[in-house]
C-alpha cells in the first residue's frame, strides 16, 4: 500500500546477518518503526523488494563478489541516503582477513572445484565501491545507535558521531579495568565506544570489534601488550581480528613485527 | 557543606569488636550506608549493613598501570587506600538525564535525582579534598548545579586516616593528606585494637551520642599521630610546588610533551578516575516517534575529540595537545580559576592509566629537564 512515509530498505551483502538480527532484537522501538517509515525491503524480517527506490538504505555486509559490486551500485542508485552498518559493511569484516592471505591457495586447499567460486580478491567495505552517507561500526552494531541515527536522518539532522574510547564507557558504568587489575590485554583504550563495554562488563578484555578509536596509539598499546606477556604474533592478532581492515587497525598490524603470511 | 572547615579532634575510642555499633548508629539515624567491599578485584563502595561485609585484612598494591589486592597478616578494615573511584560518581553522576521534553503540547521538565540520605564509610583525605574542589565547581553561587546539589546534600561523610600509603600516593606533597583534615561528619583513625572516633558536625555528633565511646588513651593518640607520619613518610612520589607548577605555562613547547604523546593512548581513563575532573557533555536523545526527548549528561574527557570541537574543527587534534591541556589545566590553570591546583595526590591517574603514565614524573621532566622556552 502506497503511503507518503519515507521508505526504508535493509540490504545484506557478505555477512552473518548479525546486524539485521540486532535490529530485530530492538524490542519495543521496532514496533514504532513502521509508524515512521515504510519498510519496503528487509528480507530477514519479511519484506522482500530489493529493487525499489527508497529514502534510506541500511546496508549490512561487505562487497566480496563481482555480483556484489553490481548490486551495491544498484542499491546506491535507488537510495537517497545509504548507511553502512557493522564491521563488514564499514571495514570488510572478519572475512577481510582473507585480504592478508593468499586467496587462491586457500580456495584450492578447501574446495574441490575452486574454479566454480567467483570472488573478488578482497572483501571490501561498502565505501570502497559507492558513496556512503553514514557509517555505523560494531559487530554487531548497537541497534540503539542505528535507531538514533535513523531518527536524526528522518529529522534532517546529521547524526552525532561517537568519539570516545571504550574506556570511557567502562568508567561511566563503574566497570573495573581488566588490564590494570588482572593484567589482561584489552583493546578498549584504542577502540571506538558504542558497544556499552560489553566484554569488560563480562570481566574480559575488549577485542576491538568497533574498530579504531579516534586517536589510535597502536605502538604504545602494543608495547604494553608485550609487557603483559603477549608475543609479537599475539599482539598482531589483537588488531587483525574483526575490524582487521579498518584503516587504523590495518596499518597497525602491518607495522608490527609479528606480521607474516597471516 | 554544612560541616565546619577544620576539625578539632577530640576522639573517643571504639574497640574493634564493637565497630558494628557505629554502623548500626549510622543506619538507625536514617542513612543508607555505603562501605568498602571487594568487587571484581578492586575496592568499591557498595551498600552494606554489616561490618562482616567490609574489606578485612587487605592492602592494595598500586603502581603505574597496576592494581592488586593483597592479604595482610592483620585484622584491619582500612589497610588499603582506595579503589578506582572516590566520591565523584556519588555527586557528579557518570550518566544522568537532566531534563525531559514533550512536543505536544511543548513542555520541558527538569528531572532531579531521587537520592536517599547516604553515609559513606572510609573516605580518604585526598577524596575529601577533591570533594571540596568539586563543590566549588558545581555549587558555585553564580550557577549551582541542581543535580549535583541534590546528591551532595544527602551525603554523610565518615572519613578515615590513612595509616599507610600506596606506591602511587603523593597527597602529602599537595597538602591534602594522608590524615583527614577536611570537613567530615565522623572521623576515624584505625588502631590495632580498635578505632579513634570523633565527630565533625552536629549530624555526626548525633550519631556518636548513640554510641558509648571510651575515653582515648594518650598512647592511642600517639599511635594515631605516628601512623599519619608513617603514611606520609612512605610516599615516594611528590608534585612540585604550586608556584613551580605555574611554570608549566612557560614550557608548552618542551620536547617531553612529544615523548608523553608517544605513550599516551588518549583513552581518557585518567580523567574518569580523577576525583576532581568535572568535564561533561550533554546530548539530546530523541524518541523514535519524535514526540519526546531527553537531555542526557555524561562524563566527557579532554582526551575526546568532541571536547575541543568548535564548529566541526578540532582545536586539539592530537594526543600531544590533549595531554598538555589536561596537565597544564589541572596543575596550573586551576590555580587561576579555583585558587589551588586541581590535584589532591590520590594517584589514581597513575594506577589506572593502562600504560602507567605518571603525572608526577612527567611534571618533573617538563619543569626540570631541558632549557626554558624563550
Amino acid at each position: 500500500m502506497a503511503t507518503d512515509k519515507p521508505k526504508l530498505a535493509v540490504h545484506k551483502f557478505s555477512s552473518c546477518d548479525g546486524c539485521q538480527l540486532a535490529l530485530l532484537n530492538l524490542g519495543e522501538p521496532l514496533l514504532a518503526l513502521p509508524g515512521l517509515v515504510d519498510i519496503v525491503h528487509f528480507a530477514e524480517a519479511g519484506p522482500n523488494s530489493p529493487n525499489q527506490a527508497v529514502d534510506i538504505s541500511l546496508v549490512e555486509g561487505s562487497v566480496s563478489t563481482p555480483e556484489d559490486i553490481q548490486r551495491i551500485q544498484q542499491v546506491r542508485q535507488n537510495s537517497k541516503l545509504l548507511v553502512s552498518i557493522g564491521a563488514c559493511a564499514t571495514s570488510g569484516g572478519l572475512q577481510a582477513l582473507g585480504n592478508f592471505a593468499n586467496r587462491h591457495e586457500w580456495m584450492t586447499s578447501v574446495y574441490s572445484d575452486p574454479e566454480k567460486i567467483e570472488v573478488l580478491n578482497s572483501s571490501d567495505p561498502i565505501s570502497k565501491h559507492v558513496k556512503v552517507d553514514l557509517q555505523i561500526q560494531g559487530c554487531p552494531v548497537n541497534s540503539t545507535q542505528v535507531i538514533g541515527a535513523l531518527r536524526d536522518l528522518l529529522s534532517g539532522v546529521a547524526p552525532r558521531p561517537e568519539v570516545h574510547s571504550v574506556c570511557m564507557e567502562c568508567k561511566r558504568k563503574g566497570l573495573i579495568c581488566t588490564m590494570v587489575t588482572q593484567g589482561e590485554p584489552c583493546m578498549g583504550p584504542v577502540t571506538l565506544a558504542g558497544c556499552g563495554a560489553l566484554c569488560p562488563a563480562a570481566g574480559r578484555g575488549c577485542y576491538g570489534c568497533y574498530g579504531p578509536a579516534e586517536q589510535l596509539n597502536d605502538r604504545s598499546i602494543s608495547d604494553r601488550f608485550e609487557q603483559l606477556g603477549l608475543d609479537a604474533q599475539a599482539v598482531l592478532r589483537r588488531f587483525r581480528f574483526i575490524a582487521n581492515s579498518a584503516a587504523g587497525f590495518k596499518a597497525a598490524s602491518e607495522g608490527l613485527r609479528g606480521d607474516t603470511d597471516g | 557543606m554544612q560541616q565546619s572547615a577544620k576539625i578539632e579532634r577530640q576522639p573517643g575510642f571504639l574497640p574493634r569488636a564493637d565497630f558494628q555499633r557505629l554502623l548500626d548508629g549510622v543506619v538507625k539515624s536514617g542513612y543508607q550506608l555505603l562501605g568498602p567491599v571487594v568487587k571484581d578485584g578492586a575496592i568499591q563502595l557498595m551498600e552494606i549493613s554489616d561490618a562482616t561485609q567490609l574489606v578485612k585484612g587487605l592492602t592494595n598494591e598500586q603502581q603505574p598501570g597496576r592494581y592488586r589486592l593483597q592479604q595482610t597478616a592483620g585484622e584491619r578494615l582500612f589497610d588499603w587506600n582506595h579503589g578506582p573511584q572516590g566520591l565523584k560518581p556519588l555527586c557528579f553522576a557518570p550518566h544522568e538525564v537532566l531534563w525531559v521534553e514533550q512536543k505536544d503540547p511543548l513542555s520541558f521538565t527538569t528531572r532531579l535525582p531521587d537520592v536517599k540520605p547516604t553515609a559513606v564509610l572510609g573516605v580518604r583525605s585526598c577524596d575529601l579534598a577533591a570533594l571540596a574542589i568539586q563543590d566549588r565547581h558545581f555549587l558555585h553561587a553564580a550557577g549551582a548545579d541542581p543535580h549535583y546539589r541534590e546528591r551532595r546534600e544527602q551525603l554523610f561523610l565518615i572519613g578515615i586516616d590513612c595509616a599507610h600509603s600506596a606506591e602511587s600516593c603523593f597527597c602529602a606533597s599537595t597538602g591534602d593528606g594522608p590524615s583527614v583534615n577536611q570537613a567530615v561528619d565522623i572521623g576515624l583513625s584505625e588502631l590495632d585494637d580498635g578505632f579513634l572516633v570523633w565527630s565533625g558536625s552536629d549530624r555526626g555528633e548525633a550519631v556518636l551520642q548513640q554510641i558509648d565511646l571510651a575515653a582515648a588513651q594518650t598512647q592511642q593518640l600517639e599511635q594515631m599521630e605516628h601512623q599519619s607520619d608513617q603514611a606520609a613518610q612512605e610516599q615516594q612520589r611528590k608534585l612540585p610546588s604550586a608556584e613551580e607548577l605555574m611554570r608549566l605555562y612557560q614550557r608548552l613547547e618542551h620536547a617531553h610533551w612529544q615523548q608523553i604523546a608517544e605513550r599516551c593512548l588518549g583513552c581518557g581513563n585518567c580523567t574518569a578516575v580523577c576525583p576532581t575532573c568535572f568535564c561533561y557533555d550533554t546530548q539530546h536523545e530523541v524518541s523514535l516517534d519524535g514526540l519526546s526527548a531527553q537531555n542526557v549528561r555524561q562524563w566527557d574527557s579532554c582526551f575526546s575529540a568532541s571536547h575541543s570541537s568548535m564548529g566541526g574543527f578540532k582545536v586539539r587534534g592530537n594526543i600531544l595537545s590533549r595531554y598538555r591541556q589536561w596537565l597544564t589545566h589541572k596543575l596550573a590553570g586551576w590555580q587561576e580559576q579555583q585558587g589551588r591546583i586541581g590535584c589532591t595526590g590520590c594517584g589514581r591517574c597513575i594506577t589506572w592509566c593502562p600504560v602507567g603514565i605518571d603525572l608526577t614524573k612527567e611534571s618533573d621532566a617538563i619543569l626540570w629537564e631541558g632549557s626554558l622556552d624563550e
